[in-house]
């Protein structure tokens, strides 16, 4: 018991990041207990996929050829066989919508400790340290657990894994319990389009819930006309309605790399902070100084918005 | 049909705060609903109202002191309540998956739901699991991340549509009885009627205790210990105008022109 079975994530034809990261992290875990990385693809071109994965550091690749896309029962029917065959010390999977999925699942069929959204780990072969975020990003905490344990990864947090790995390449065995398989996935659709591309705009004024009431929305369409750029929110703002899905940023809205991005009024959680960390030049405009956006800001001026927009738009007019 | 929904007051923090051991200070923390359990309950509650489900229940873990949050869900329309506590809870610095798991499940048999609604996430702890954890317990189905749902639920399958990242949606059907763990945005939580609260006081809340759900004290003997609790080290080399709000404008213009970006 001192493997580590980590397993790859991928949605229609491609591989996401995370699964070269995951290769790192489940590496430098491997190193400490002293065992094999593990590193399972199911469904999909797997033969293709493993070919990709095979990275410095993983020591075996099992490939399960079954369907096309994500379907969890596949998942964690394949993950809780290997899991069997192989008994690692850690399974490791991606804190994606589709790890959140079935990780938990797993966990709980296996009878093992879960930790989630981990933006570290360390082991000693026995304790397993892990570092996650509580209260949107505001503290940080370790938590340690002795043995075994199920944890996914936050993706971004380990760096890819690169160079040209010797891992075995195998077809694994999975007897897929069709009659247990209680969701279909019917196929994927595409959302946010429309005429505005905010993926195209050089400076982006984004608003976030500091807004708080729809009309007030007003002075952040007058700061952007003033600047001749576009608006585009976090998703609070989407959600009530205020603004179209098109103008959200982040996670499951557009990644954006503007020239300038000037966050008004926006905590910075990571699922917004995925969407435009690559910005050129970012301007955080937040009354507290703690926000997790100001790790990331360039600039910043910790003061009401309500009072700072209307100074700067009338600069410009 | 009956629902039940799953809700959990979470602790909000102040912009200023403190640290003690592993928690935050309690004077920097306030209450509020989970806002991902706020679109659950909506989401059941429309249900109720499109004449597909016949009762909405909550249920959560938690002290005494969360009924007033709880009572938030029956004011936006929820019938009854119930919230499990125990003094084995009282100490419990982490309650885990696992816990939760083994806790929630003991309501929903008793209770015997069609259908759990839960919140993709806890805004505090954000373990992002509880609903998956508990549908596997049961042996339910169920889906994560769900940003629709078909009202009409004909034939014993939820159509949903799961978020998956960068604006795709995922098309899925789930086989009833199933958790449906819901995403913000799904619907507009309503904001509760004078009338909505007057009543809400007045709608069961039943307090259970572990025994009651037919669980083992050693449900709270965690295999995870929280260490740590820290500020995260800023690695940022931000700087931070000071002065006025026109004088800080004024800075943050000069670098707007200064990139060329003013007009
Ligand atoms: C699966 C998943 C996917 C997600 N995808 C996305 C996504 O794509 N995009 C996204 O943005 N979020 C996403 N989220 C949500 C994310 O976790 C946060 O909830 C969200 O980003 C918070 O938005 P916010 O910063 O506007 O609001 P809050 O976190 O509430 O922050 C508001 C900020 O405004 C400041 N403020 C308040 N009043 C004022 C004032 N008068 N002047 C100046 N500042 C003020 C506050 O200090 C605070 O920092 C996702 C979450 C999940 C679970
Ligand atoms: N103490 C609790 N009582 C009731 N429901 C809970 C509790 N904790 C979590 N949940 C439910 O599980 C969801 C996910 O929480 P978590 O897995 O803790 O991030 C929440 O949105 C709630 O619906």
């Amino acid at each position: 018991m001192s493997d580590v079975l980590a397993v790859a994530d991928h949605r229609r034809g491609d591989l996401r990041d995370v699964s070269y990261e995951i290769i790192t992290a489940g590496r430098e875990l491997a190193d400490e207990t002293g065992g094999d990385l593990h590193l399972a693809v199911i469904s999909g071109t797997v033969d293709e996929f493993a070919e990709k994965l095979d990275r410095e550091g993983v020591d075996a690749i099992h490939t399960v050829d079954y369907g096309e896309e994500f379907n969890h029962g596949v998942y964690a029917q394949t993950v809780t066989q290997l899991y069997d065959d192989l008994a690692p010390q850690y399974v490791l999977t991606p804190n994606s919508v589709n790890g959140l999925d079935y990780a938990p699942a797993v966990a709980n069929e296996l009878g093992l400790p879960l930790v989630t959204d981990t933006v570290g780990l360390e082991t000693d072969g026995d304790t397993l340290t892990a570092t996650r975020e509580m209260y949107g990003g505001k503290v940080e905490t370790t938590t340690e657990l002795e043995g075994q344990a199920v944890v996914t990864i936050r993706g971004a947090e380990w760096p890819a894994a690169d160079g040209t790995g010797d891992a075995t390449i195998e077809a694994f065995d999975v007897d897929v319990d069709e009659d247990a398989l209680g969701t279909t996935v019917n196929g994927f659709e595409e959302v946010g389009g429309g005429d505005v591309d905010i993926g195209e705009a050089d400076v982006l004024v984004s608003v976030g819930r500091g807004i708080e009431e729809e009309e007030n929305l007003e002075i952040i369409e007058e700061l952007a006309d003033a600047l001749d750029a576009t608006v585009s929110a976090s998703r609070p703002i989407v959600d009530n309605g205020w603004l179209p899905k098109n103008r959200q940023v982040g996670q499951s809205g557009k990644v954006v790399t503007p020239d300038v991005y000037v966050a008004i009024g926006i905590s910075g959680a990571v699922q917004h902070v995925a969407g435009m960390k690559g910005s050129d030049t970012i301007v955080a405009i937040n009354t507290d100084p703690n926000a997790p956006i100001m790790d990331i800001a360039d600039y910043a001026i910790t003061d009401d918005l309500f009072d700072v927009v209307p100074a700067l738009t009338e600069r410009f007019q | 049909m009956k629902i039940l929904v799953t809700v959990k007051e979470v602790a909000t923090v102040e912009d200023e705060f403190e640290i003690e051991g592993t928690e935050i200070a309690d004077q920097y923390l306030g209450a509020d609903l989970n806002e991902w359990d706020d679109y659950a309950v909506e989401e059941a509650v429309q249900l109720q109202e499109a004449g597909i489900a016949d009762e909405v229940v909550t249920v959560t873990i938690g002290p005494e002191d969360c009924e007033q949050t709880i009572r938030q869900a029956l004011a936006k329309g929820a019938d009854r309540a119930v919230r499990v506590w125990d003094d084995a809870l009282e100490d419990v610095d982490l309650l885990d998956v696992e816990a939760k798991t083994e806790i929630l499940r003991g309501v929903v048999e008793e209770e015997d739901p069609d259908l759990v609604l839960s919140g993709v996430q806890s805004g505090d702890d954000s373990w992002g699991a509880t609903g998956v954890s508990l549908a596997e317990e049961l042996g339910f189905e169920w889906a994560a991340v769900v940003n629709h749902l078909e009202h009409d639920l004909d034939d014993g399958i939820a159509s949903v549509r799961r978020e998956l990242e960068g604006g795709v949606e995922e098309l899925t059907d789930v086989e009833l009885p199933a958790v449906l763990t819901i995403q913000t945005g799904i619907n507009e939580p309503r904001y509760a009627s004078l009338r909505g609260i007057r009543q809400a006081q007045r709608k069961p809340l039943d307090v259970q205790t572990l025994a009651d759900v037919g669980v083992d004290e050693t449900v709270v003997d965690s295999d995870l210990e929280l260490t740590d609790m820290y500020e995260p080290e800023s690695e940022s080399d931000v700087t931070v105008w000071e002065g006025s709000a026109e004088e800080t404008a004024g800075e943050l213009a000069d670098l707007l022109e200064e990139k060329g970006v003013a007009p």
